[in-house]
């Protein structure tokens, strides 16, 4: 439409046409606000990546493979290995998964199945709520009670029962310290109870009516109906919240930081005290007088950050096949 | 297998699931029941009239008060308008296109991404060049936490609009920009606003990306490109010291964190009607 042919036109179709003009470009600059603010989205992720590849790479390049594959973490030498704070990660969300899982799903099944339907909203809702309390609750519950409680009843019980046993003894071996892998491994299990609860709660939720009905219908008994009908119809779901409640126990931070110990050596006892990726970061940043020893953690927060990616996408593949919004 | 074994098979099983969701919830309710009963004992006026101690002395939390309110404040004040207009374009505008797809994969791997990753990166972005810790530091790192869950509340927000709204507000001839701003934004203010709500909770109790980008500071500071006090740091730093006086301040710490991110999230499902905790 060429201005032109308007010019003998009153004023106010001039107006309306210069408006409608103008609300191509502020309808143009709005959606360019709103693309590079989703762009900042992806560019924050590949900052992150970029910035962590940078600030590792003078340890990589120092130690090779060896970073990864030894034990010895000395800032006086400046040798650095990372093998006990991966073991440590590894094995805490191991034992936070083994308690974890279980004991999730009893709720979830719980809350689904048997719960009577006036207390099936209060406690949906409380679990969410805890969901929201922050890790460095769990931490310092766990360094106050949880530690010296294990110390003083159920850990020197594991040393004189399970310490006993030939192979896993070795497990349960050493002296009872209170702080460790396995204090580690029960605080994490705790805090990822809503997180998988909540999920698992959902997934179960979208098994249709009918299919579950006709299966009560049949004469199933209610553990029938969630082994052989809840369970494999929401399969996929549930691996992807378990992978989300993985995610979150091996990336935790202070929780673990409180209750781990601290301690540079991979012990075969679950009872000793350990170290993992995030509590050696958060402990001996700050203090890391720059150089090696600065770009050795920045090395751990990198494969962290890797391990974490993995298992999160992962989980976000699987929950997405499911009928979950 | 009879139908008595059946039945006795069932009532295990189900007397497992009973006991997993009393002894799970038990463990919970003990974590709060034990942070509220040190929590109220540790509680005082002083806490919110003075600074933090030195070692073996009484004194309160308020400059540590003061820095955690501050940094969360700048967060999310620069995160909203940034995660508002992203998760618009996600909900509105990318219809599939492979940017839009990749941004929200991409945004729901950073909302549940170890928090201290970001510490990591905010301390190689901003502490390294300025060669010092600073409350600006720790409140871009705050917000970068922040954005994630303000972004994907929003994509939830928008989608629950219906399309009627959009269509009538461009028969009427408003341009698009307008129709967003005063009638979609409008019909889901409310749960955007929960989105906020969620974010700050959400920011007020992060620890680890603050270790070492905010530090803390002993003393009561307003110098935000110093490092400063946070309550996180603060009650990390007191619960592992060997000073009671120190113990008990932590405790007073935590409660209070506990108690605002608990009230934010009844306030923000109270306004939003619906479920919290985006994951």
């Amino acid at each position: 439409m060429a201005v032109t042919t308007l010019g003998s036109e009153d004023e106010t179709r001039r107006i309306a046409l210069r408006k409608a003009k103008n609300a191509v470009i502020q309808d143009r600059v709005f959606f360019w606000l709103t693309l590079a603010s989703a762009g900042l989205v992806v560019a924050l992720l590949i900052g992150v990546i970029v910035s962590l590849l940078i600030g590792a790479w003078p340890a990589l390049s120092t130690f090779g493979l060896n970073f990864i594959t030894t034990e010895r973490w000395s800032p006086a030498k400046e040798i650095f290995g990372a093998l006990a704070p991966i073991y440590g990660t590894l094995i805490t969300s191991l034992i936070a998964m083994l308690i974890g899982i279980p004991v999730s799903f009893g709720i979830a099944i719980f809350l689904t199945e048997l719960c009577p339907p006036f207390l099936r909203r209060p406690i949906g809702v409380a679990i969410e709520l805890l969901a929201g309390i922050p890790s460095i609750i769990y931490g310092l519950w766990g360094f106050f009670f949880l530690a010296p409680f294990l110390q003083s009843t159920i850990q020197p019980f594991l040393i004189a029962t399970l310490g006993q046993v030939p192979l896993i003894g070795v497990l349960f071996g050493g002296a009872p310290y209170g702080i460790g892998l396995l204090t580690a491994g029960i605080i994490l299990a705790i805090m990822v109870l809503p997180f998988i609860t909540s999920i698992a709660r959902d997934v179960f939720q979208t098994v249709p009516t009918l299919l579950r009905e006709s299966a009560y219908g049949m004469g199933m008994t209610t553990w029938e109906v969630v082994w052989s009908i809840i369970i494999p119809y929401t399969r996929v779901g549930l691996v992807g919240g378990v992978m989300l409640g993985l995610g979150r126990a091996l990336g935790e931070t202070m929780a673990v930081t409180f209750v781990i110990g601290n301690s540079h050596r991979i012990s075969t006892s679950l009872l000793a005290p350990a170290t993992t990726i995030s509590a050696t970061i958060a402990n001996e940043f700050a203090e890391a007088t720059g150089g090696l020893y600065t770009s050795s953690l920045i090395a751990l927060g990198l494969i962290l950050f890797v391990i974490t990616f993995a298992v999160l996408a992962f989980a976000k593949w699987l929950l997405a096949r499911t009928a979950l919004k | 297998m009879t139908y008595a074994g059946r039945r006795a098979r069932n009532n295990v099983a189900m007397a497992l699931a009973t006991g997993a969701a009393i002894i799970g919830l038990f463990f919970l309710f003990l974590i709060l029941a034990t942070l509220l009963y040190k929590g109220f004992t540790a509680i005082s006026p002083r806490m919110f009239l003075e600074s933090t101690p030195p070692p073996g002395e009484d004194g309160g939390l308020i400059n540590a008060i003061f820095g955690s309110v501050a940094m969360t404040l700048i967060a999310v004040v620069v995160a909203t308008p940034i995660g508002i207009l992203a998760g618009t374009y996600l909900s509105e505008y990318s219809r599939g296109h492979w940017l839009g797809e990749v941004a929200k994969f991409i945004n729901d791997i950073l909302l549940s991404a170890p928090s201290i990753i970001i510490g990591l990166f905010v301390y190689t972005i901003i502490v390294v060049p300025t060669s010092h810790f600073s409350a600006w530091a720790g409140s871009v790192a705050l917000g970068l936490i922040a954005l994630p869950v303000i972004n994907r509340t929003t994509q939830d927000m928008l989608a629950l609009v219906p399309s009627s709204l959009r269509e009538a507000a461009a028969a009427l001839g408003t341009p698009r920009w307008k129709g967003m701003l005063s009638v979609v934004y409008r019909a889901a203010q409310s749960g955007i606003l929960t989105g906020v709500l969620l974010a700050v909770a959400r920011v007020t109790g992060e620890t680890a990306p603050l270790l070492f980008t905010a530090l803390n500071n002993q003393f009561f500071s307003t110098d935000l490109g110093a490092p400063i006090a946070n309550l996180p740091v603060v009650i990390y730093q007191f619960a592992t010291s060997p000073y009671e006086d120190w113990q008990r301040l932590a405790w007073g710490g935590a409660l209070l964190i506990t108690v605002t991110i608990l009230i934010l999230n009844i306030v923000a499902r109270w306004i939003s009607g619906a479920r919290t905790n985006p994951q």
